[in-house]
This record gives structure tokens, sequence and C-alpha cells, in this order.
């Protein structure tokens, strides 16, 4: 494991040291082919599995008894349910992002970061899906959400916003998982060409599907992967926005706003670069990856979140504005609710998060400090949740009927399910940094061959030392 | 070799049939009585309800009466009676029968200047919301304008719930489905009153046919002052709030 000066030198590089194309391959292939784990992973992946089992009651539970053990009320009839499943599809978009409109636009600092981004996009994606279903009062008729045909004539009824949830995020997922597959089909190619264990031969032939390294299997790839990277592109922009009409199509106030969809969109790759950052700032150590992940990889990811957070910041203002310029009481009662009602000290708390910390990010010095970084992502990732705390609980407890205003108070099932579902999250990462490898291997190969490395000479030099 | 063209349609039959196609179409778009094969909508019921403001007594006979006919659940209401208190400072105070005896709370409150209750169930909404956001369809309005949900057919998602803005939807916690007043459909569809109009002793509900002229719902709808909840919503709202005071949101 190497070890990382404590303050790292900045440089634009976004591949650092003198690589070869053996060396890349080394690197990001042993962490899979090597029967020993670290530390870090061995006690991360043990208490994100207990996290996991938490998770696996809390839905067994929910699903058994139903949904009167959560502490949803009239009015706050969604909760912790709805505001998880926003949280994590907005984390979820962060990878597509990386992956499709930043290779779109031929910016070469994807490459490192592209592969586990998809990854977390997919994994925040299925936590996402569990609450949806999940929250169905009778989730074993979850189906009815879908066309399918029946001798009913029983159909699905568009009009409603939860329709077109179901069928953005199954899109969403459906393609990203598409394009996370096509692009590492490479890759597993090459592990297993070298694993030494025959299972992990036949584990890692079988998902490389036959891919021999031919110009004519490169020239498809090439196409297909494009394709995808096009039809990627306008789901990161759409999905989140179905997200939003759930509330923006509704008539309540703080929900009824025209601002949601770039708002949500906006907020949704701030909160999904700050959960790449989270992730990547550690990997990074625990692994030995300073130079593949470099610190320019840091300071863009923090530069995205400080673009993204200011259209966030913009969102919250119109708001505001909204509320007084619309003259309606029930809008201006809304935002006084946020900032001064039962649920205020949450608006003032995502506002120190979302606002306050994200203003740090100006300074080069915090943006190229890990240690910095990492905080303002974790405040981030905290404020983000509590922005859909927000929107939901705030809005709904006070809604237009005061006979009817009442407090939510979440139970073990709705904060356990929570908790649990970020042990389902970490789970999957802490099985994909095992299995696959996390940084893409053909395409820092291409990284060092555009930066001039990985000539046989080199390579030959390299092997010597 | 040679084209087997009998049967066929010539270019100008397509033409034909094609331009009186569009043409029908259009007219059936344009006076689309020409569709309806007769039926004239008058002749079914039109269900509305009317709320007297001014003779209710908050006694909360109906909200008795309503959890005995249609078995609702402790701590929910298909419908409610609101309390409210204006002190002289101009603070309006509100607030339900909400135990399971429907007794309001002896709470007396200073300066109080004005104060009256406001029955408040579901509003039968012409454009209601919750039909829009069920999505699979549960909710429905039947011929005569009630509101209904097929309880077999929600999947309990809780969407109608918070799109209601006049807060008469519950899922219901045994059942898993969204719950709400149904006028007493299957009282009405028998020509019965609803529960909660029967068991009312102030005559403060009333419930009628609003393509009847003669019945009494009509007739106070013609001699009252009346406004409905959240007009600005554009949900037009079946239920008539006779003299209601601005408070009252």
């Amino acid at each position: 494991m190497a070890t990382e000066p404590k303050v790292e030198k900045f440089d634009s590089a976004v591949l650092r040291g003198r690589h070869s194309y053996d060396t890349v391959t080394d690197k990001i292939a042993s962490i899979v082919l090597t029967r020993n784990q670290p530390r870090a992973w061995i006690f991360g992946a043990a208490i994100a599995f207990s996290l996991l089992m938490l998770f696996l009651y809390t839905a067994a539970m929910v699903v058994a008894k139903g949904i009167g053990i959560w502490g949803n009320n009239v009015p706050v009839a969604w909760a912790l349910d709805i505001i998880n499943f926003v949280w994590w599809i907005g984390i979820g978009h962060a990878g597509t992002l990386i992956s499709a409109i930043l290779l779109l636009l031929k910016q070469d600092w994807r490459t490192s970061i592209n592969r586990f981004a998809e990854a977390m996009t997919l994994f925040a994606v299925a936590c996402a899906g569990m609450f949806p279903l999940l929250h169905l009062g009778r989730v074993w008729v979850f189906y009815w959400l879908m066309p399918y045909p029946n001798t009913f004539a029983l159909w699905p009824q568009f009009r409603s916003p939860l329709v077109w949830d179901v069928f953005a995020v199954s899109t969403y997922a459906l393609v990203s998982l598409m394009f996370w597959f096509v692009g590492l089909i490479p890759d597993l190619a090459t592990l297993r060409d070298r694993a030494q264990n025959r299972a992990a031969q036949i584990f890692y032939g079988v998902l490389a599907m036959g891919w021999s390294g031919s110009a004519r299997h490169w020239s498809r790839y090439e196409t297909a992967y494009m394709i995808l990277a096009a039809l990627s592109t306008p789901l990161v922009l759409s999905v989140h926005s179905v997200v939003s009409f759930d509330f923006a199509v509704s008539v309540l106030p703080g929900w009824h706003t025209t601002v949601f969809p770039p708002y949500f969109v906006a907020g949704a790759v701030f909160a999904g670069f700050a959960m790449v950052l989270t992730l990547a700032i550690p990997l990074r150590k625990i692994y030995g990856l300073q130079d593949l992940i470099t610190m320019k990889h840091l300071d863009n990811m923090a530069k995205v979140m400080l673009a993204t957070g200011l259209i966030v910041i913009y969102g919250y203002a119109m708001e505001g504005f909204m509320a007084w310029y619309s003259g309606s009481p029930n809008e201006r009662f809304m935002m006084y609710n946020r900032l001064f009602g039962p649920y205020g000290y949450t608006y003032w708390l995502l506002l120190l998060c979302n606002f306050v910390a994200v203003q740090f990010l100006w300074s080069p010095r915090i943006r190229r400090s890990t240690l910095g970084l990492f905080i303002v992502a974790m405040f981030v990732n905290v404020g983000m949740w509590l922005e859909r705390f927000v929107i939901i609980v705030t809005s709904l407890s006070r809604d237009f009927l005061p006979s009817s205003w009442a407090q939510y108070h979440p139970t073990f099932w709705d904060t356990g399910l929570f908790i649990g579902s970020i042990g389902l999250f970490l789970t999957l990462m802490f099985v994909f940094i095992r299995l696959l490898p996390m940084i893409s291997i053909f395409e820092m190969r291409d990284l060092v061959h555009k930066t001039g490395g990985g000539s046989p000479r080199e390579s030959a030099e390299n092997k010597r030392k | 070799m040679g084209c087997d063209c009998a049967g066929m349609m010539t270019r100008r039959e397509m033409i034909q049939r094609l331009v009186t196609g569009a043409t029908g179409s259009l007219l059936v778009w344009t006076f689309p009585a020409l569709a309806a094969e007769g039926e004239d909508p008058r002749d079914r019921p039109l269900y509305a309800y009317a709320v007297d403001t001014t003779r209710c007594i908050g006694c909360c006979a109906c909200m008795r009466a309503c959890r005995a006919e249609n078995d609702v659940p402790d701590g929910c209401f298909r419908t409610w009676i609101e309390r409210y208190r204006v002190r002289a400072n101009g603070e309006v105070l509100v607030d339900v029968a909400a135990g399971d005896d429907h007794v309001f709370e002896e709470d007396p409150v200073p300066d109080t200047v004005k104060a009256f209750f406001v029955p408040k169930l579901c509003n039968h909404c012409e454009k209601s919301v919750c039909s829009q956001v069920c999505p699979v369809g549960a909710t429905y309005e039947t011929p005569e304008g009630v509101v209904l949900v097929d309880q077999k057919r929600c999947i309990g998602c809780g969407y109608c719930v918070q799109a209601c803005p006049y807060g008469t939807r519950f899922i219901h916690p045994t059942k898993h489905y969204a719950d709400k007043c149904t006028l007493c459909y299957h009282r009405i569809s028998r020509g019965e009153l609803p529960a909660c109009v029967l068991a009312c002793p102030k005559g403060v509900r009333i419930f009628g046919d609003l393509h009847d002229p003669e019945s009494r719902l009509s007739t106070m709808l013609k001699q009252r002052r009346y406004r409905v909840l959240k007009p600005e919503m554009g949900t037009h709202p079946k239920c008539y709030y006779l003299d209601l005071d601005f408070e009252v949101v």
C-alpha cells in the first residue's frame, strides 16, 4: 500500500508518476486478483453487512406488518420512505453524468473515476428502488404500476406522476446497467487472462462474453458505448425531473412550483458528486491509487459540486422569493414554517450544510486537501438528505388544514430501514471493489498512451524495476 | 406477371374515405353531442352536498354516525367538525374533536370574539386531484358525480392522501388502502340519505341532486350565499358552504 504525503502536491496531471501499460494494469487488476484484502476492506464490509441485515429485518417487518409501524400519519403520509427514495436517486446521478456526459464532452479526467461512479449509480438506484416499493400499503401488488396484459383490462393511470416515475427510474436503471456492463467487458477479459485461479477464470470468462480484443470487437464496442452514452445523457436530466414532478404536480404549498425540475437535477448532481468524493477519497488512500485518482480529479469534482451547489442555493432563494411574490398566504406560511416552525432547525442545518459549507470550495486550498474535501462532501450528503426532509415532512406537517396539522416522529422501523439501506449500498460497493476493477483498466492504458507513456521500452524498464 | 387487383381500393376511393373520415372526426370533435347517442347527462342525478355553517352546534353526531355506518377505524375520519375561534387580535384557533368519543374539549380561550363550527368531508370534486395522481386508477368518479376508491385496486401508495387539498383521505391502518367519504354510496344508491345527514339534529348537512331543480339542495343554492373551499385550486368541489366565514380554509 502506497503512503500518501500529509499534504499532496497539486499538479494538473490526470495520471501521475511514470506509468506504462503494464503498471496500470497490474495496479488495478491486483486489487481484484489478490486473495487478501486490506483490513479496512474487511472491517468496512463487516459493518456494511451488519447494516444490510438491519435493512432486511426492517423491510421484512414492514411487509409483514404494514406501513403502520412507521411514524407516518395524516397529514404526513409520506416521510422517510420518500425522502430516502429521492436522496438515493439523487446520489445515483453522478455516475452516469461522469461516464456519459463527460465522455461525449471528451473530458479525460473522467477516466479513473467513471467505473466506480457508475457502480455507485447502480447501487444507489437499487437502494432508491426499494423505498417506493416498500412505501406501498400493499407491496405485493406493485406490478399494477406497470402496464401488463390482463383479462380485466386494467391499466396504469398515465396521468399520475408515480407512473412516470416507474418508467423513468426503471429506464435509467436499465440503461445505466447496460452502460456499466458494456464498459466492463474489455476489463473482464483482462482479468480472465490474468487470473491464476480456475474459478476466477471461469467467472471472468463467462462475463467477458468471448472478448478477444480484435479490431472488430473494438469497433463494435466503441459504437455500442457511444450509443449508450447518447442514450444515458438525456436520462440524467429526465430522471430527477420526473421525480420532482411527484411534488411539483401536486397542489400543496412548498411542492407546487415550476423551479423543481432544474433545481432537483442540479441537486442530484451535487449530491452525486459529494458521494463520489466520499467514496473516492478513502479508496485512493486504502488502495494507494493516488497516481490514478489524482488531485486534479478531486479538484474538478469539487468545482462541479460548487457550481451545482450554487444552482441549488439559487433554487432555495427562488422558493423564498416566489412564496413572497405569489401573494398566497399558504405559500408565505409555508416559508415562514420552514424557517421558524417546529422543524425550523432542519432548514437552518440544511443551509449550513448546502450553503455555508460549500462556500469553502471557492478556496483552492480546501479543494486540494483530501480531508477538507471529505468534510465538505459529508456536509453535502447530510444537507441533501435534509433538503428532502424539509420539502416533504416540513411541508406536509403543516398543510392547508390547520385542524389536521401533526408532527412526524420516526420510529425504529423508519430509521432502521434508512440506515439499513446505507448498509445495502455499502455492501454492494464492497463486493464490487472485491470482484471487479474499480478503475477502467483499458481506458487508463489509453490515458497512458495519450500522456506519452507506455512505450515498450518504458514498460521493460518498469518491469526491471 | 399480372397483379390481381380485384377488390382492392383505388387511389380515388382511398382519398374519398380519408376525407370523409377526417370530416366526421372534426364534426364529432367540434360538436361532442353528436357522439353521445342522444343520452342527456342531465337525465342522471348529480349528487352534491351543502353545509349550512350557521346552524352547526358541534355535537359531532355526524362523526359518530359515519363511524358506525362505515366502520371507520379509530383515529381516522371520513368527516369531521372543525371549531374556529377568533381572538380579538385576529388570531384564529382551529381544533377538532379528535378523541374516540368525538366531543370537543372545554378549553376556553380568552378574548374570543367569534366562534363557530364547520363540518368537513370529501368535496367530491369535478376535477379531483386525487383521481389524477392515483397511479393505478383506483380512484374514480361515478356517473352520479361521487368520487370513490376501488378498495381492491388501490395499492396504498398514499399519493392521493398527499394530493387532496382538503385533507379528506387516509390510509386504512389495517386494510392498507386509501379511504374517504363515499357520500354513503351504498345508501344513496338505494334512495336513502347519507348517515351524517340523517344524524344531524340541526339539518346542517344537505344532500341532494343538482340536476333536480326542485331538490332542497338546488333551492338552497338559489336562495343562499355560498362558497366552496379553495376555489383557486381549480378542483371544482361539489360541497357548498352556506354563509361561510372568510377565516375558514
